[in-house]
């Protein structure tokens, strides 16, 4: 239900199309709408806070709204009955599964693993991502795949836990659009990029400023060197 | 009743001696070497007359004779330094942020990567702090290895420069375990069971440095490992800098400064030099933090430490790369030789009795000492693959060339090898 409330509300108050120049950010966005509205139903992102999604573009007041619409856990109310509150930008996304144990039995024994830095960690990173979501076909003729397992071309030994979660259409964004798997895939891979690395843009844009100053540093320090140098001679 | 104590001649009773503003130096029958020049601020040699600590900076940092040949090699001191104190002060701002918990070590760095204002950035020069670090370390040793700086009277020089070195070791090791990831888990581990497999005392030492098991006991241990290795470098590094102003910088030609016209003061020649060095240095720095955080840390350590998922190859940072392949190519002899590996270069000024310093007089020590080191920095590659095959076989061979360069020919050197005319000095 809430995972429900979560996702529409996070269509409505994202941004429809952006602009050309955002086309990077936009694609994140939608990314984050197909993390949202498929993946959070059993992947945890556990150390993300809806705070954290400033990072693709979203203003505070959008950050708000994405998290309010989310029911957390609060403690023990009067009764010693669970009290729950609306979000607030400082919680983490929601994990699906209350333990390991729930999640490995709600999916054949398999734990979906946590996508906060997946796409650093697997080996073939974001790429990877998108090419599991794109494999899912019918076993060609003579591969077995065992019961609970799928075939995909993608995945280490053709076989995979884990069910085919887009279809065509399944996530509606801002504006009603929707989207054909490879593009809802190439999305949610860039959203998972950006999750694994929040600040590699910020951190490309400081280092070049750093660079630059530290490079006429040290060319002012050389010609000073030279010059203080030169009296070196004279002291012999 | 006490005795009442008689007031010197010299020293009325009531008034200070009239000498009490002159320099430290005189009043004590030394004059400083740099006293404080005429024209300087009455307040600065009211606090000198009582503290010497002005004319002693003077004396130690800026009229502090340098040979004047000192190459770009002599630059790496001052790097080592620079980036100990960078990971001293960013390792503060992170300890502030960081909780020693085995379930919330892992949250708590994460937190400072997304959450924390600046944590990336914090977190990121520390990071390539520690490769910054020990890169200037190993080519500061190389320096002394290849100009003789470990020789007589430098032999106490060298010594706390060693256990310096030993010393930040342990610290980079205990802090690669904080974040709780895959690696510092199972980079933990293999380190406990080589500990553990040493006789006698491995075991014992193991339960003690860590209680037992690898619980949160652990952990919080080497958190105040971490921290009291890291701040005792400070102590150490003075005593360093002591015992260099003491003997004097070595030079390329490894022979002694002999007289005034041999020698540059420290400032401003070597000041300004350091500052060239060091603006590179951080730019090195920059390019390796804003630009290739990849190169920092190994992806599996951004996965939560699981005891029951061993990864598939365990494989240590770089700076320890050579001493794990020693360790896997010795087989069951692997710790000890690991260790004299590095014991090797302790007593490396009573291995090698050559009175000639430098490599440049020395035909036979510059081809071998490279030879030895290449093989190190072969093992440092060998350390990433798998020791099976010819990885093994060749780790095996560079681990006994570095071991017999050290042991058998240092010593046969000092005997055999010819020397070269020593020029009469470096002017």
């Amino acid at each position: 239900m809430r995972r429900a409330a979560l996702a529409v509300l996070a269509t409505i108050v994202l941004p429809g199309p952006l602009r050309a120049e955002d086309g990077g950010l936009a694609s994140v966005q939608r990314g984050y709408a197909v993390y949202a509205q498929v993946c959070s139903a059993c992947h945890s992102m556990r150390s993300v806070t809806y705070a954290d999604l400033s990072g693709i573009g979203l203003t505070p007041a959008q950050v708000r709204a994405v998290a309010s619409a989310v029911s957390v856990p609060d403690g023990m109310g009067p009764n010693n009955k669970p009290k729950r509150r609306p979000g607030r930008p400082d919680d983490h996304l929601p994990i699906p599964f209350a333990t390991p144990e729930a999640a490995a039995r709600a999916n054949n024994g398999a734990v979906p693993p946590d996508m906060s830095r997946l796409a650093l960690t697997l080996a073939g990173g974001p790429a990877e991502i998108e090419a599991i979501l794109n494999g899912y076909a019918d076993p060609p003729p003579g591969v077995s795949v065992p019961p609970g397992s799928y075939y995909n071309r993608a995945a280490p030994g053709g076989v995979i836990a884990m069910p085919p979660p887009l279809q065509d259409g399944a996530v509606t964004f801002a504006g009603g659009q929707t989207e054909t798997v490879p593009q809802m895939a190439a999305d949610v891979a860039a959203f998972l990029d950006w999750a694994a690395r929040p600040h590699h843009a910020e951190r490309t844009r400081i280092g070049v400023g750093v660079v630059l100053y530290l490079g006429f540093l040290a060319a002012l320090l050389f010609f000073l060197k030279r010059r203080i140098w030169i009296n070196a001679k004279q002291r012999r | 009743m006490t005795a009442r104590l008689e007031p010197g001649p010299e020293q009325p009773e009531g008034m200070l001696p009239s000498t009490v503003d002159r320099p430290a130096g005189e009043r004590f029958g030394h004059a400083p070497t740099s006293p404080l020049p005429p024209e300087s601020a009455p307040l600065l040699r009211w606090i000198d007359a009582r503290l010497p600590v002005i004319s002693a900076f003077r004396r130690e940092y800026v009229d502090y004779p340098m040979p004047r040949n000192l190459n770009g090699l002599w630059n790496f001191g001052a790097f080592v330094t620079v980036a100990l104190l960078v990971l001293l002060l960013s390792g503060i701002f992170l300890a502030v942020n960081y909780t020693a918990t085995i379930a919330d070590a892992f949250n708590s760095v994460e937190a400072i990567d997304r959450q924390v204002p600046s944590g990336w950035l914090v977190r990121s020069i520390h990071m390539g702090g520690v490769t910054m670090f020990f890169a200037a370390l190993y080519i500061h040793v190389w320096r002394s290895l290849y100009y003789g700086s470990y020789k007589a009277p430098r032999e106490l020089l060298w010594l706390t420069g060693m256990v310096l070195m030993a010393i930040c070791m342990g610290a980079a090791f205990a802090g690669y375990v904080l974040p709780w990831g895959q690696m510092s888990f199972w980079g933990l581990t293999v380190a406990m069971r080589a500990l553990s497999s040493v006789p006698l005392v491995g075991t014992p030492l193991a339960h003690w440095l860590l209680g037992g098991a690898l619980a949160d006991v652990a952990l919080h241990r080497i958190y105040v490992l971490h921290f009291v290795l890291a701040f005792s470098t400070l102590a150490v590094v003075g005593l360093h800098v002591m015992a260099l102003h003491v003997t004097g910088s070595n030079n390329p030609l490894g022979v002694e400064v002999r007289k005034p016209a041999d020698t540059l003061p420290f400032h401003p020649y070597y000041t300004v030099k350091d500052g060239v060095g060091l603006a590179l240095f951080a730019l090195v720095f920059a390019v390796l933090i804003f630009f290739l955080p990849g190169w920092l840390t190994l992806p599996d350590n951004y996965l939560r430490a699981d005891p029951l998922s061993t990864p598939a190859d365990i494989t240590p940072e770089w700076y320890f790369a050579p001493f794990y392949a020693i360790l896997r190519a010795g087989g069951g002899i692997g710790v000890p030789l690991a260790a004299l590996s590095i014991a090797v270069l302790f007593v490396l000024p009573w291995l090698d009795r050559s009175p000639v310093r430098s490599a440049r007089f020395r035909p036979w020590y510059r081809v071998l000492l490279p030879v030895a080191v290449l093989s190190f920095v072969f093992l440092g590659v060998a350390g990433f693959h798998q020791p099976a095959g010819l990885w093994l076989l060749s780790s095996r061979i560079a681990t006994a060339i570095w071991l017999l360069f050290f042991l058998l020919g240092l010593p046969l050197l000092t005997r055999f090898e010819p020397r070269r005319a020593l020029p009469e000095g470096i002017a």
